[in-house]
């Protein structure tokens, strides 16, 4: 029984499981992150996953490419991140309301988009999906092998979003300005670079990643576009990102814990079913999402501008 | 309108109304009470003409496997032009009651849905329009005058695939998914986890719900897992289950949709539901002036044709577990055997 429980860890397939879960939370956690340390917090996010997640399928399903469908999830997440930052970027609305609304808004356009394309199904369309990986010397290893051999491409594009990512943020001109316009936007404005436009194109493109991290679910770790999918995925990453301190490794590392987490309840449900009830083994996932928030936010390093709309020449 | 409002405040809610028969059904709800409509015995309700209206609310898309089935079955009834139908979709548990006072509002003659979460909210609702008659998905009983119940009664057809299930594992290890432990949900894996145990004493049962009715990549995960524990056949009650058997070759037992065409050689049987018999009874019902709030789960038996076993594959399934399967369907059938109905949570075994 102990040694079951511990044996699970030391399984291939559970690692390779952890990963396909928290594929789609790196992205989703990724952009959260890019929003917030411009100052944005961006609760569209819930909605912005469903919305990648229908246009990404729909599009390979109407005839693009898979990458093709990957670049349409990731164009419809920006636009969703257009209308969050215009409305609390210059106009300077609430960000909470307005990112429930988008949350609202994106998820009932895509359900409405469904419907009008489908209006007779009995099951909901099946496209073809990312084939898992086969790299020739990379397969041959032993452990790593079989936990690559179940990714897809898109799992890898995951992982380089987040170097490049922690690359821009840290080590580019561009991630400097963006980090200063979440901290101290005067500063950004006093050396002539626009707040307006560096908040703005941050919440597109943090939004742009969400929706890739619906549209995996739909073009890798499954193959068709269902109504309430997403299952509160997008606020698990809100919770992780405030986990993770805004930076992207600790991003990584905390979309990896959650899948870790929740693969783990999966396993362990079938074995421990009988004596513990289902569904604290189905809490543990946002049980540490909570425990993680109490135990990082009393020394979290908010972007101290997070929240607060910024108009030009005003103190 | 003035004079009105200005009398009472029941009047004052007048303006909502869209017709005049409206009004008079509310005042009469409002001032003899539902209670005393039902005391004086006579018939609630009036014949009607062909096509009756039929309004219908799910709380999750048409293509949700259960939901699918009471939509084929008015569909079908809308077709032979009994019915004239409409439905809402997706409608959220916190807006049903709305939903249902909107329809009930419009004159519809006959609505049928889904009350798990809102058992009581829609028992008040239906007390109000004594003039509709209700049938909805329930785990209560009916409630008078007009408020009817069904519920997916298919553990006849469940036990059943768990003796093709039972016969079909090699590694005495069987899978089962589910969404919410709920009754409905119990009673067809308890079912099935009996019938695969009549066949094969030795068989081990592996179960984890995902705590989701339409979360297919979890769904997946969790078949995953089973099969990684060592189950080769998995009971797919959520739709992602069969995906998972079918990518790492095992076999599938389907749930309420017959889906073996898009997982040909995965799905070794399935249990299916045919709502048909229940709402064609209830539509009679409505069009004969008869309708009462009674109990509609037994309509949903093998006996009354509401539930059957998808035809089983020779290629699939040997002959000799068909021969066995197909004679204790017929003891189901003729009464001579009855399958329990167990509506306790089931635990895996292993």
């Amino acid at each position: 029984m102990w040694w079951d429980a511990f044996d699970i860890l030391l399984q291939a397939n559970f690692w390779a499981a952890t990963i396909r879960i928290a594929t789609p939370l790196i992205f989703g956690v990724l952009g959260a992150l890019i929003c917030e340390r411009a100052g944005v917090l961006n609760l569209g996010i819930e909605g912005i996953f469903v919305a990648g997640a229908m246009a990404g399928w729909l599009a390979v399903y109407l005839g693009l490419s898979l990458w093709g469908g990957v670049v349409v999830a990731a164009l419809v997440g920006a636009a969703f991140g257009l209308i969050h930052g215009t409305l609390t970027v210059p106009l300077g609305l609430s960000q909470h309301v307005t990112g429930i609304g988008v949350t609202l808004l994106a998820t009932s356009a895509a359900y409405f988009g469904y419907r009008v394309a489908f209006p007779n199904v009995a099951t909901p369309p099946r496209i073809e999906p990312f084939p898992t990986l086969d790299v020739p010397l990379l397969r041959d290893l032993p452990f790593i092998g079989p936990i690559a051999g179940q990714q897809t491409a898109f799992t890898v594009l995951a992982f380089l979003c987040v170097a490049v990512v922690a690359f821009v943020l840290a080590r580019t001109p561009l991630g400097l300005s963006l980090r200063a316009v979440g901290d101290n936007p005067e500063a950004v404005e006093a050396q002539g670079l626009s707040v307006v436009g560096l908040r703005i194109g941050a919440v597109m493109a943090g939004s742009a990643l969400m929706a890739l991290g619906g549209a995996f679910l739909t073009l890798s770790a499954f193959n068709a576009f269902y109504f309430g999918m997403i299952n509160g995925r997008g606020w698990v990453c809100i919770a992780l990102t405030v986990f993770a301190s805004w930076r992207p490794g600790k991003a990584l590392l905390g979309a990896l814990l959650f899948g870790a987490l929740d693969a783990y309840q999966l396993r362990i449900q079938t074995i421990a079913g009988g004596m513990v009830p289902s569904q604290i083994f189905l809490m543990l996932p946002y049980l540490f999402s909570i425990a993680a928030l109490v135990l990082v936010a009393r020394r979290a390093d908010y972007p101290r501008a997070l929240m607060k709309p910024y108009f030009k020449g005003q103190r | 309108m003035v004079l009105k409002s200005s009398r009472s405040g029941l009047s004052r809610v007048l303006p909502l109304f869209s017709s005049g028969t409206i009004d008079r059904r509310q005042l009469l709800a409002f001032g003899v009470g539902a209670a005393a409509f039902s005391a004086l015995g006579g018939p609630a309700f009036a014949q009607k003409a062909k096509p009756i209206k039929v309004a219908a609310i799910y709380t999750v898309p048409v293509e949700q496997q259960w939901v699918s089935r009471i939509h084929k079955a008015l569909k079908a009834a809308e077709a032979r032009g009994d019915i004239t139908y409409k439905f809402s979709e997706n409608v959220a548990n916190t807006d049903y009651e709305r939903v249902m006072r909107q329809y009930s509002q419009e004159g519809a003659d006959l609505v049928v849905g889904e009350v798990f979460a809102v058992e009581r909210p829609a028992r008040k609702v239906a007390a109000d329009y004594p003039k509709t008659a209700y049938l909805m998905g329930s785990s209560f009983g009916p409630t008078k005058p007009n408020f009817s119940v069904f519920d997916n009664f298919i553990h006849e057809p469940s036990f059943l695939t768990g003796m093709v299930a039972g016969k079909a594992t090699k590694s005495n290890v069987i899978g089962l998914v589910g969404g919410y432990a709920i009754p409905e949900v119990n009673r067809l894996m308890q079912a099935f986890m009996e019938g695969a145990k009549s066949v094969n004493p030795n068989v081990k049962f592996l179960v984890t719900f995902i705590n989701s009715w339409y979360d297919p990549p979890k769904a997946k995960e969790a078949a995953f897992a089973q099969i990684d524990k060592g189950a080769d056949v998995l009971y797919a009650e959520r739709f992602g289950v069969s995906d998972a058997a079918k990518e790492r070759g095992v076999k599938a037992i389907g749930n309420v949709i017959d889906t073996s065409s898009q997982y040909p050689g995965t799905i070794i049987a399935s249990a299916l539901w045919q709502m048909e018999p229940t709402i064609d009874k209830a539509i009679k019902e409505v069009i004969e002036g008869s309708f009462v709030a009674a109990d509609y789960g037994p309509y949903s038996y093998m006996a009354e044709g509401g539930a059957s076993l998808a035809p089983l594959d020779p290629k699939l399934v040997p002959p000799e577990v068909i021969e066995l399967v197909l004679a204790k369907e017929k003891e189901i059938k003729d009464g001579l055997f009855r399958v329990n109905v167990n509506d306790a949570e089931p635990k895996p075994t292993l």
